[in-house]
């Protein structure tokens, strides 16, 4: 067992930025893992993802063709499981992702592999794993080992590791997946509706509410804020789910990121890694919130701790016309 | 009919806690319980099928863990779920997740439901892979990040919704009998009435252990498991520069932030 074996992953014809990420992270513990870093891309015409994939460092990319043109967790478990029956390697990273999570924990539990989820980091001691990922609601930072296992599938934390932006010249190579019966069938992807005028991505200035605003007839007086102060009005996901504001406006993984943000000031946010994921980048953050330990002060520039509702209404009153 | 819950319940850390002494863990005394947020959706979604379909359908919990999870099958016995299934003893100590979906998977072996329900991860570790791992070991179909479920009991195929990242979703048709990993947000759980919490104490919670379900030692606790915590720690983190004052001094510096952005 050697070398790491990477699995890209791409929706709706677009190649997903976390595979590139994945990418760097093989190739930083390529010289630990004493073997070569293996790319595979699963696709009905995986060829038109090769040159993307061919970054420096990475010794062969294999264009997996197969039948199956939408995701499904059984064509891709049976894919993987024949990658890692050809290449033995000691690591096999995926994302940490919704499509990731469909099939790595039925891989590992079949092929009686090593299985961390949503670690941050990995490295080899004298040639054996250690990952590390997050524990008690990402308070305390956990190091899992693998005893007497050869070969662990790790799913990666997107937004943690810097590409690598030069261009390498793999070897590419073709496989066809093999062929199993399906249970499941894609039918079509849906795109979150609601609040056509709402811009999270392109917004600047982002205000966002989250579980502080304790019940619906609130949201409106912080509506009002974000319109005074010149913000888009932006939340966390127990708002979206209530249904107080739409979806459009959710900022974090399974909503929108804040990818032009520069300002977000967050409130009532304690800070979950999914709500993180779509705003840490943003140069400065202000958080406010009662409670001094929330994990958003964490990752804040600014901090506030008081009450959403005294501070929001002073800021009305403060704000130059 | 019968659909079969799956939960757990989830510790938090104490505001100042210790680590244990062997440094794999948190101090138990340092740790505070609760029913895993997902679980009320997923358990929600099993009622809401049981009461569409008009009675005809048992639902039943499910949770490994010592007594102090006929706590939260309480709960769920409270919200209507109509019986409990409990197992433990101390061959359990030190699963993951996967030894974990083994002792679900052996009781979804005895019970036959007809659909298996799991939270989409637990607030606690956010492993994300008991649900996907149990089905595996069923050998059913299954799909994870479940936020819209169109199913009817007995059914052969269902319909659902997969939440992909960025506010897409993935539309899928699905045979059945399977394992859904439900999402928060795939409907609205309700709370306990009062007359709930009081039939919950009537309710039976059956506590079974690891070889009544035919499991072997090798199965579970750490012999079953893919993967062993080595050490726990707390990070060096980044910390805010806290705004101090008065409420009108806080505010006052926040907008000068605003108006440094805006170039004023």
């Amino acid at each position: 067992m050697s070398g790491i074996l990477v699995i890209a992953e791409h929706r709706m014809d677009e190649l997903r930025p976390v595979s590139l990420e994945l990418i760097a992270v093989a190739v930083g513990v390529k010289a630990q893992a004493s073997g070569p870093v293996t790319v595979a891309i699963i696709a009905n015409d995986p060829q038109k993802y090769a040159q993307a994939l061919s970054v420096q460092g990475v010794d062969e990319v294999i264009c997996v063709k197969s039948a199956v043109v939408e995701f499904d967790p059984d064509a891709y478990e049976a894919t993987v499981a024949a990658l890692i029956a050809a290449k033995n390697p000691s690591l096999v990273l995926l994302p940490h992702s919704v499509n990731s999570l469909a099939y790595a924990p039925a891989l590992a539990a079949h092929g009686g592999l090593g299985l961390a989820t949503d670690a941050f980091k990995v490295e080899f001691e004298a040639g054996a794993l250690v990952a590390t990922r997050g524990g008690y609601g990402q308070k305390l930072n956990v190091e899992v080992d693998f005893p007497g296992k050869s070969t662990v599938v790790v799913t990666f934390r997107a937004n943690v590791c810097k590409l690598i932006d030069v261009a390498g010249s793999p070897t590419v190579t073709q496989m066809d997946a093999p062929a199993i019966p399906a249970r499941g069938q894609h039918k079509k992807y849906i795109e979150a509706v609601g609040g056509g005028d709402v811009d999270i991505p392109g917004s600047e200035f982002i205000l966002s509410i989250g579980r502080g605003v304790g019940e619906e007839d609130n949201v409106e007086q912080f509506r009002e804020l974000a319109q005074t102060v010149g913000a888009e009005l932006g939340c966390s996901r127990p708002i979206a789910d209530a249904g107080w504001l739409p979806k459009s406006r959710q900022v974090g993984q399974s909503g929108k990121t804040a990818a032009n943000c520069k300002l977000y000031i967050a409130m009532g946010i304690s800070g979950s890694v999914q709500h993180m994921a779509g705003m840490k980048h943003v140069e400065t953050i202000v958080a406010v919130n009662t409670d001094p330990k929330a994990s958003i002060f964490h990752i804040a520039r600014y901090g506030i701790v008081g009450d959403i509702f005294e501070i929001g209404e002073e800021l009305r009153s403060q704000f130059p016309a | 009919m019968k659909i079969l819950v799956a939960v757990k319940q989830v510790a938090a850390v104490d505001d100042d806690f210790e680590i244990r002494a062997d440094g794999r863990d948190v101090d138990p005394d340092f740790l505070i319980h609760d029913l895993n947020e997902w679980d009320n959706f997923s358990l929600e979604e099993a009622m809401k099928i049981k009461e569409a379909a008009g009675g005809e359908v048992e639902v039943v919990v499910v949770s490994v863990g010592p007594e102090s999870v006929d706590e939260e099958l309480r709960k769920c016995l409270a919200k209507g779920a109509d019986r409990a299934i409990r197992v433990w003893d101390d061959s359990v100590e030190g699963s993951d997740p996967i030894a974990i979906a083994r002792i679900i998977a052996a009781v979804a072996k005895k019970e036959a439901p007809d659909m298996l329900f799991a939270g989409v991860q637990a607030s606690d570790h956010s492993y994300a892979a008991t649900g996907i791992a149990t089905a595996s070991f069923l050998g059913w179909p299954h799909a994870a990040v479940v936020s819209l479920l169109n199913y009817t009991p007995g059914s052969k195929m269902a319909t659902l919704q997969r939440e992909l990242e960025g506010g897409t979703y993935a539309e899928v048709e699905l045979e059945c009998p399977a394992v859904l990993t439900i999402q928060l947000g795939i409907n609205v759980p309700r709370y306990a009435s009062l007359r709930g919490i009081k039939q919950a104490a009537a309710k039976p919670i059956d506590v079974l252990t690891p070889s009544a379900l035919g499991l072997a030692a090798a199965d579970v606790g750490e012999a079953g498991s893919l993967s062993r915590v080595r050490r726990m720690y707390v990070p060096a983190k980044g910390q805010a520069e806290l705004i101090e004052g008065t409420p009108a001094e806080q505010v006052a510096r926040l907008v000068k932030i605003i108006q440094e952005f805006k170039g004023v």
